[in-house]
């Protein structure tokens, strides 16, 4: 039975096209995934369905039914009635999308409170039953928690469980776990795919991750710039796609290790880094304990090859990357090159720095937004070189734009008039430019679509192939850590867990930590 | 020189916002108008001819006895009708527009002082008979220059102290945290009073009182400012270049507080020049004689009678205020990187 039919709609704004004639339909029991990368239209797609588009934003053409009733020629109650009741929705980021003013059962009942009225026993037995359903274990003393005492994956669990209060039969998931580390990930979609069975639900999961779409889709839409380009059952679609642009979706998912290095010097070695942070309590703040970030942790970066950094949230792994900068204080040795990080002067250490570069997360905080990219680029050399002439230095920043792919005419812009990939590149030149010996890269691609991901991938290679840069690569995701690293570690609460070669790691994972990542990321072998 | 296309930006978006603009050409203007008061109310002539010679009084001390012997060698009183008839006797005279200075006594402006709006006084006279146009026109001299030396260097004060704090952070910044809620619980007007009592206050003397507790408005924001900016990537990224401190601060922080900073410029400014008035109105401002705005209004609640004096003060204490509300609103757009895309 079809619950829900979206025939030639198109969005736009004024007078530009955000969605161009799509059309889709999703039936009872059937998970139908719509991929796209940022800016594809899907979520205005999936908004549309409850009449729910952002002001400004217009539906132009197209027809919506959801559960036999054409939502264009509903009015303002009729639809009220439908969302909740004939379609739920979960969105991205469930800390956002809970009031955190309002004690998680109080919420869950208001959803309830607005199709249908009932004593307040039967309320809150409804309540905890939902609860429960979800996974949220102690569910009666839970309910009277506010949002912020959950986890992630808990607030996530609420929300779906808001979501499934009235018993709806399509379930619309936003991008439910992008805010999620890989093994809440996988917990979170193995619920709703329970979900789904238990109560014949229709799914449509709008996700950029085609991972997921394998693992937990029967058919897929593809979207590119407003238009659906190949839609098809989910094994025939990764079979056979058709679309260049769905070929590269699949590509950037899907890397080759790296080439073997055969530079053998060891660049960098660090022992036994420890970083603690004191516990304090009472009303004269005294030190009652310590937390490890990181604990006891040592590695090794040897030239020309790429140490990947793996861990969830909160494993203190980006702690390690600012510690080997010395940027926050530290317990160990790290060696550069033969000298000790911890033990230099100042001006000693200023000068090593030129050796150790470091590529963040986020393309937008990185880059200080009111310089030019020349200053940017060009500020690493104005400290270690004060001496080069101007024209020198242009050239050198020139040199360095085009290395990284960047048009000559860069140098003369600002941040914000380049795209994510761009400024990750410019932040790229930028730590290049001093010709560096080791190169943290902490995060580097999480922030970037996959396409965009794969062609800074493929840039980070062949820069280490033409330089010898020693990588630290830091990352939560298994398929991008697999596309540059020789040797990996595994952290889990400031400890290594595991760490050895990368292409023995994946085929043959030692620790169980090791093995649940793998498995949520979908690269457990099935051995 | 050449604008950075940043600037050319920046300048635009304060081009586009109109009433700021307006606003600026109208302090613009008061400012160069009450800048050359001597000009334009004075009770001596702008220039004179005397016996086949130039002369400008307005500006050059002459004797009286240039005029005629028996006169006394003092400077000359142009008010004088003695005087004005020996100068013409021998030459001419070109008054100022406002032939009054702010401590000139009109002696005959017809009605017991303070004397309504007439041809020669606009805007009347105050209670000891002086015009109260030619007050204002200084008042505004002294207000607006005694406020934008206050601002600036309470603003310089306040964000190096901010930036020291929100930089280092730590001892650095909880030491000086104390020492503001400290120094800030101060009774300033007390202190003040008393201070009063022991030297004489003068532009200079109030100045640098003010500014002992002034230069504290900013340095709460521009500490947060900072504190925020530590943990911003581009300023680690610029820590693990291994850029100097100041220079971090200076070039990769600063530009982060900069906007916070001038959104409070303005009220720091209308601030300054309402404490003057305030302190002006109590008596324990500028010495007594003085061209204040502040005195007008003391002046304007004494003399309920002669509305004049209260509707002055009022239009250009408040005209002058909300000037510098419209300017700084066009600052702040105009610095905002949202809308200078």
């Amino acid at each position: 039975m079809t619950l829900l039919t979206v025939s030639n709609l198109s969005l736009g704004a004024g007078a530009k096209t955000l969605v161009d004639d799509i059309s889709f339909a999703v039936a009872a029991g059937e998970t139908l995934a719509i991929v796209g990368e940022s800016g594809s239209g899907k979520t205005l797609s999936a908004l549309t369905i409850l009449n729910l588009l952002p002001p400004g934003i217009t539906r132009m053409a197209g027809r919506v039914t959801l559960d036999g009733i054409d939502i264009s020629t509903a009015s303002p109650a009729a639809m009220q009635k439908l969302r909740g009741a004939a379609a739920g929705m979960i969105f991205q980021e469930p800390m956002s999308s809970l009031n955190p003013l309002q004690r998680i059962g109080k919420q869950i009942a208001e959803a309830i409170q607005l199709h249908e009225k009932l004593p307040r026993a039967v309320l809150r037995a409804r309540v905890i039953a939902l609860l429960r359903e979800v996974g949220l274990s102690d569910a009666e003393r839970r309910m009277d928690d506010y949002p912020h005492l959950l986890s992630g994956g808990q607030r996530q669990r609420v929300c779906i469980a808001i979501a499934l209060a009235n018993n709806p039969k399509l379930l619309i998931a936003d991008e439910p776990t992008t805010a999620l580390d890989v093994t809440l990930e996988k917990q979170i979609l193995d619920l709703i795919a329970r979900e789904q069975k238990a109560r014949g639900l229709g799914v449509l999961l709008i996700t950029h991750d085609l991972s997921l779409v394998r693992r937990y889709a029967d058919r897929v839409l593809v979207m590119d710039q407003g238009r659906a380009i190949e839609t098809g059952p989910t094994a025939a679609i990764f079979a056979r796609p058709a679309q260049p642009q769905t070929i590269r979706l699949l590509a950037a998912r899907n890397f080759d290790p790296p080439p073997p290095s055969n530079h053998a010097a060891v660049t960098l070695e660090a022992r036994n880094l420890t970083v603690t942070f004191p516990i304090l309590r009472g009303a004269l703040r005294r030190k009652i304990g310590e937390i490890a970030a990181v604990d006891n942790v040592s590695l090794t970066l040897n030239a020309g090859e790429t140490l990947g950094l793996v861990g969830e949230s909160g494993s203190g792994k980006s702690t390690i990357a600012l510690l080997l900068l010395r940027l926050i204080a530290f317990q160990g040795t790290v060696l550069l090159e033969g000298q000790d990080l911890a033990r230099l002067s100042r001006k000693r250490l200023r000068a090593m720095r030129a050796k150790l570069q470091i590529v963040f997360q986020d393309p937008y905080g990185s880059l200080a937004p009111r310089l030019t990219i020349r200053d940017i680029v060009a500020e690493g050399l104005t400290v270690h070189t004060p001496d080069l002439d101007r024209a020198t230095r242009d050239t050198r920043v020139a040199t360095a734009l085009r290395e990284v792919g960047l048009p000559a005419d860069a140098a003369n812009r600002y941040p914000h008039e380049f795209s994510g990939g761009q400024r990750q590149r410019i932040a790229i030149a930028r730590a290049l430019i001093l010709q560096p010996r080791v190169l943290v890269l902490d995060e580097p691609t999480s922030a970037l679509d996959v396409t965009v991901q794969a062609e800074i991938l493929l840039l980070l290679r062949s820069l280490q192939q033409r330089y010898g840069i020693a990588y630290l690569f830091i990352s939560h995701d298994l398929n991008v850590i697999r596309a540059l690293s020789h040797k990996i570690m595994v952290l889990n609460a400031g400890k290594v867990v595991e760490a050895g070669d990368a292409t023995a790691i994946f085929a043959n994972p030692q620790a169980e930590y090791t093995k649940t990542l793998l498995a949520a990321a979908g690269l457990l072998n099935a051995a | 020189m050449r604008l950075s296309p940043l600037w050319q930006r920046r300048l635009a978006v304060f081009r586009a916002h109109r009433r700021g603009r307006f606003s600026l050409f109208i302090f613009a203007a008061v400012f160069v108008i009450s800048m050359g008061a001597n000009f334009i109310a004075n009770d001596k002539p702008l220039l004179m001819d005397y016996r086949g010679q130039l002369y400008i009084p307005a500006i050059q001390p002459i004797a009286e006895s240039t005029f005629d012997p028996s006169f006394l060698p003092t400077e000359a009183d142009y008010t004088n009708p003695q005087v004005q008839a020996a100068i013409n006797a021998h030459g001419w005279m070109i008054w100022p527009p406002i032939p009054y200075r702010y401590d000139t006594i009109v002696w005959n402006a017809g009605a017991a002082a303070p004397s309504p709006p007439s041809l020669r006084n606009w805007l009347g006279t105050d209670e000891v008979s002086r015009d109260v146009l030619a007050r204002v026109i200084y008042g505004l001299r002294l207000s607006i220059l005694f406020g934008f030396g206050l601002t600036i260097v309470a603003s310089i004060i306040g964000i190096l102290a901010g930036a020291v704090q929100g930089f280092y952070g730590g001892l650095t910044d909880l030491l000086f945290q104390r020492f503001i809620e400290i120094w800030s619980g101060m009774p300033q007007l007390f202190l003040l009073i008393v201070l009063s009592s022991i030297i004489a206050p003068s532009f200079w003397v109030l100045l640098i009182f003010l500014l002992l507790f002034s230069w504290m408005t900013l340095t709460g924001v521009v500490r947060a400012e900072f504190l925020r900016a530590r943990n911003i990537d581009y300023v680690r990224a610029a820590k693990a270049l291994g850029v100097a401190d100041m220079r971090i601060m200076l070039r990769h922080m600063l530009p982060n507080a900069m906007i916070a900073t001038l959104t409070f410029l303005p009220f720091i400014l209308s601030d300054s020049v309402t404490l003057l008035a305030s302190l002006d109105f109590l008596g324990f401002g500028m010495p007594p004689g003085s061209p204040s705005l502040g005195e007008l209004v003391a002046e304007a609640k004494d003399n309920l009678q002669a509305p004049w004096l209260g509707v002055t003060a009022f239009a250009v204490l408040g005209g002058i205020l909300i000037l510098l509300i419209f300017i700084g609103e066009a600052v702040r757009d105009s610095f905002d990187p949202r809308k200078t895309q």
